[in-house]
């Protein structure tokens, strides 16, 4: 097994969100704070090992017809979980990122590596593509609010740090751009994070290309 | 009751537009939008199942799950209605309009994984919407929903023959276009309505 590979893949050149292309919806919506992006990364990932772990084990039993139908219900039923969870243990989580819980069911993400991996690798390869490519969408959660919070609002950690108010790194008085916490700073970071994606991609296979050449 | 239909309504298709303020729905609203045609398609298959879920889940919620006490098993049941509400809609399009169901294609089946049709049925249950108020929030939503990729695809028409830099090739300049959008919503994000 390739761990170092699918680490890479699920990081880098195969990031489920900025390469994939997948759960942009929950990208842009939640990510206003860092506290909301790391609750939501994590969530995330938790709920995409389980089900590439139990879809995997189960990969022999499920009939092909049906298959997409099983894996909804098998999501849902972690998603329930997790959603109980937050709301028992972290209220304050729960309630900020309100709908976009249980809204992780139709997260492409997660029916979308089922598909693509669960199904058709062991148990171990699933359960390390689960974490890597939940990995993935947590740094790129993480970075989309860090930049939002601090472009917009002048502080970092909100939610978790100085009680709930963030650390103002530019002094109390900075007037951020408000608008990069509202919706419109959603689409325009994330256009921006993946246009820079792929000039680096890009770059890299320049790279690789001329030192063929050389050789 | 007359005047919150008309503050859903407004609500959901103009103050609160499911994808430029509330960002549900955005996977079909990035990928069929490259041609009006087909966004005029997509947008209307998701007002349809968007009302039609609103009715049934309402339904579904209160007679079945609150009544016996299984609201733990609320995301769940939604889902697996809509899958099925979905599933119908194929096959009743498919024998009696076979036109329409040839014209919406590969579409039809992914409004299963819209977020924007979950999502407008989680939102009727947690803003306690009734019977008339959930159908009234779900068929606006839609038309939200339409409004937006319309409009959307209108401007990627365009925009394709724009120069912009490479590395904005694709997605990132769809996403810039949405955002400016996005701006543009939000004017109307400071008008209230009495209730």
């Amino acid at each position: 097994m390739n761990v170092k590979k699918q680490f890479k893949d699920g990081l880098i050149t195969n990031n489920p969100v900025l390469v994939q292309l997948l759960g942009m919806c929950s990208t842009m919506a939640i990510t206003t704070s860092l506290f909301n992006g790391l609750g939501m990364g994590i969530s995330v990932l938790i709920i995409l090992t389980c089900c590439n772990i139990v879809i995997s084990a189960l990969r022999k039993i499920i009939p092909n017809d049906i298959r997409i139908a099983v894996f909804v219900v098998i999501i849902a039923g972690f998603v329930t979980i997790v959603d109980y969870v937050l709301k028992a243990y972290l209220p304050a989580l729960s309630e900020s990122l309100g709908v976009f819980i249980p809204l992780i069911v139709v997260n492409c993400i997660i029916i979308g590596r089922a598909e693509a991996f669960a199904a058709k690798n062991s148990v171990g390869a699933s359960a390390l593509d689960g974490i890597f490519q939940g990995l993935g969408y947590t740094v790129v959660l993480t970075v989309m609010c860090i930049i939002r919070e601090l472009l917009g609002k002048g502080t970092f950690g909100g939610g978790l740090l100085n009680g709930g108010e963030g650390v103002a790194i530019f002094g109390e008085s900075f007037q951020g751009a408000m608008l990069l916490t509202m919706p419109f700073g959603g689409f325009l970071t994330l256009g921006c994070l993946i246009a820079a994606m792929q000039f680096a991609l890009k770059k890299s296979e320049e790279k690789k290309k001329k030192k063929e050449e050389n050789k | 009751m007359l005047s919150s239909i008309i503050t859903i309504s407004l609500g959901a298709i103009l103050i609160n537009n499911f994808i430029f303020s509330q960002f549900l729905g955005c996977c079909p609203f990035l990928g069929c939008s490259s041609k009006v045609d087909t966004a005029i398609g997509m947008g209307l298959a998701v007002t349809f199942v968007m009302g039609l879920a609103s009715a049934i889940c309402y339904v579904v919620n209160t007679y079945i799950l609150v009544a016996l006490h299984l609201e733990f098993l609320q995301t769940l049941a939604f889902i697996l209605v809509i899958a099925a509400l979905v599933q119908f809609v194929e096959m009743f399009l498919k024998k009696s309009i076979p036109s329409l169901y040839s014209a919406l294609g590969i579409y039809l089946p992914l409004i299963t994984t819209n977020c924007a049709v979950l999502g407008v049925v989680l939102l009727n249950v947690q803003n306690n919407y009734n019977f008339i108020e959930s159908t009234v929030y779900g068929i606006t939503g839609g038309l939200g929903f339409l409004l937006a990729i319309v409009l959307f695809a209108s401007v990627r028409e365009r925009v394709q023959f724009a120069e912009y830099p490479e590395s904005f090739e694709g997605f990132p300049i769809c996403l810039v276009t949405a955002s400016l959008l996005a701006l543009a919503f939000m004017g109307f994000s400071g008008m209230s309505i009495p209730v």
